[in-house]
């Protein structure tokens, strides 16, 4: 990153959450799986530059609401806003939606079949059509801002886990995606791993992205989230900046719950 | 090892090494014990039995061998050219058969349950009723005319196998990591797309094992297209047993069917144990 000093200084601008462009906004989103009601009219909004983290105890509909933003699950009520788009609305073309939103899941996201490089070129080459010379020119750009342009030629079972979630989300990047969505991305890795990952992610923060991240790393999520969204059995129990959710929150089920990650 | 002081070995190790080679060597021992035992028993076994001489005559006869020879070699060629059309047959219509199966769209659902009925018949039938269904069924139509009995075998073939093949590629189709098609999706793949270009390469990786071993069970299962009157190996050789009453050109055939496989076999063998040593390095059971 020998990028100067002018575009670090509009980096750092573009840093700061910018309230009047919404990236994604949730509107009373309803999902049941059955009787089960798993979200029960979730409504926030996520503004340009802004990093939010999803946090709640398991079964709180976290996976679910990231499932619906990604179109991998289909909503039973409300509407879900990327930009100005209605992604609910079933007339709408969900590869091209699909395109503008990044996506890294817990495990499994690298194709074991393919090349580090060949992962990270293959929405490229295939979904926008570049040639292979300019895709992969992006490609080592990315690979080498973490340190990985010389595993470009691997496969991905010689990385480390932490080494396969940094490239995951080098190949969610390639499109320059409006949205970045980090589902439980440290999750399977080992606790020495979960570090280098974080450190990514606080550096594309920096840059300006704009990032929903489901998460159980409450310490990170403080340190690096500009907002706090808790779910709690479906339903939104806090919306807030780290320090007025994890700090001084006064609901005693939120205080209960921050307070079984401190060790 | 080379024996200076820094690679020293402990004795405990020189031990353990000392009671490993001494075991290794009892189950060599063991095992050839073993061989030389079963081997004597049948040998003993058949040459004591009254009538070995006169199978030894009408099985395993040097004279009829050589004689029936070319001309079950001949047969054997129609086989093989059976064996490719049938294994291109067979691989487009249980891609289609299984790609019916796996779809989703609400279209669709009438060709899944034909396929779904298709490959549960099929697979229930006897291979040699199949044959017969076709073989005799198709030109008792009457709207083709007649039909070279090779040509039908082999759309027997297809049929049959299809089946089968169908549901691997469907099994391995499935097995593939759900978030891997999820993945594919969210990088904006379309579902064609995340098909070919993601879960079939993985899928093939798989089923590679399983679909050799029924390649290898259809080697020999082209022999049965004998039964429709095809002059192939088996009928050829059957030619020459009804002429001379020996049944040496039987085996003849079944040499020859079991030179055609052995390669495919040990290509198996080799690729499962590359992929089980690959899922368990690091383990000793």
């Amino acid at each position: 990153m020998a990028d100067n000093a002018t575009a670090t200084a509009a980096a750092q601008a573009a840093a700061t959450p910018d309230a009047t462009q919404k990236v994604l906004r949730l509107d009373s989103v309803v999902k049941r799986f059955g009787d089960n009601v798993v979200l029960d009219h979730v409504s926030f909004d996520i503004s340009k530059h802004e990093v939010v983290a999803l946090l709640g105890p398991s079964g709180s509909g976290k996976s679910t609401l990231m499932k619906c933003v990604n179109m991998l699950e289909r909503v039973n009520d409300g509407q879900i806003w990327l930009g100005d788009t209605d992604i609910t609305d079933p007339r709408v073309n969900q590869d091209q939606v699909r395109r503008r939103i990044g996506v890294v899941f817990q495990q499994f996201n690298l194709f074991p079949h393919m090349t580090v490089l060949n992962n990270v070129t293959l929405a490229a080459r295939k979904v926008f059509k570049w040639d292979r010379d300019k895709a992969e020119e992006k490609a080592m750009g990315l690979l080498k801002r973490i340190g990985m342009d010389q595993k470009a030629r691997e496969y991905p079972d010689r990385l480390s886990g932490g080494q396969q979630q940094r490239v995951a989300i080098c190949r969610a990047l390639m499109g320059d995606p409006e949205l970045l969505l980090l589902d439980e991305v440290t999750s399977a890795l080992d606790p020495m791993l979960v570090g280098e990952v974080l450190e990514m992610v606080s550096e594309l923060k920096e840059q300006g992205a704009t990032i929903l991240m489901a998460t159980h790393e409450m310490s990170f999520a403080h340190r690096a989230a500009d907002r706090i969204v808790l779910l709690r059995r479906g339903k939104i129990a806090e919306n807030g900046t780290p320090a007025d959710v994890m700090d001084n929150a006064t609901d005693p089920e939120t205080r209960a719950f921050f307070h079984s990650y401190d060790s | 090892m080379s024996g200076n002081t820094h690679d020293a070995v402990s004795d405990v190790e020189l031990e353990r090494e000392e009671y490993r080679r001494k075991q290794s060597m009892r189950s060599v021992l063991t095992s050839i014990v073993s061989t030389l035992v079963f081997v004597a028993v049948v040998a003993v076994g058949l040459h004591n039995s009254p009538g070995w001489p006169r199978v030894k005559e009408s099985f395993f006869s040097p004279e009829y061998f050589a004689q029936a020879w070319p001309q079950v070699v001949d047969g054997l060629m129609l086989n093989l050219r059976v064996l490719v059309i049938a294994v291109i047959g067979v691989a487009i219509l249980g891609t289609l058969l299984a790609l019916t199966r796996i779809t989703t769209s609400a279209v669709m659902f009438p060709l899944r349950v034909v396929a779904r009925l298709y490959t549960t018949i099929m697979r229930g039938i006897p291979m040699i009723v199949v044959l017969y269904l076709i073989g005799f069924g198709i030109p008792g139509l009457g709207i083709f005319g007649r039909m070279d009995p090779a040509v039908l075998g082999t759309v027997a073939i297809i049929m049959s196998y299809s089946a089968y093949i169908a549901e691997v590629l469907r099994a391995g189709f499935q097995d593939v990591h759900p978030s891997q098609r999820a993945s594919a999706r969210s990088l904006g793949l379309t579902s064609g797309q995340t098909m070919r270009l993601v879960i079939i390469p993985q899928a093939l990786r798989k089923m590679a094992p399983a679909l050799m071993n029924d390649f290898i069970s259809m080697q020999k299962d082209v022999g049965l297209i004998s039964t429709l009157g095809a002059v192939d190996a088996v009928r050829a050789a059957q030619i020459v047993v009804a002429k001379t009453y020996n049944f040496t050109p039987y085996v003849v055939a079944s040499v020859l069917f079991i030179l055609l496989s052995v390669p495919f076999i040990l290509l198996n063998d080799w690729y499962s144990a590359k992929l089980r040593r690959r899922e368990q390095t690091g383990g000793m059971v």
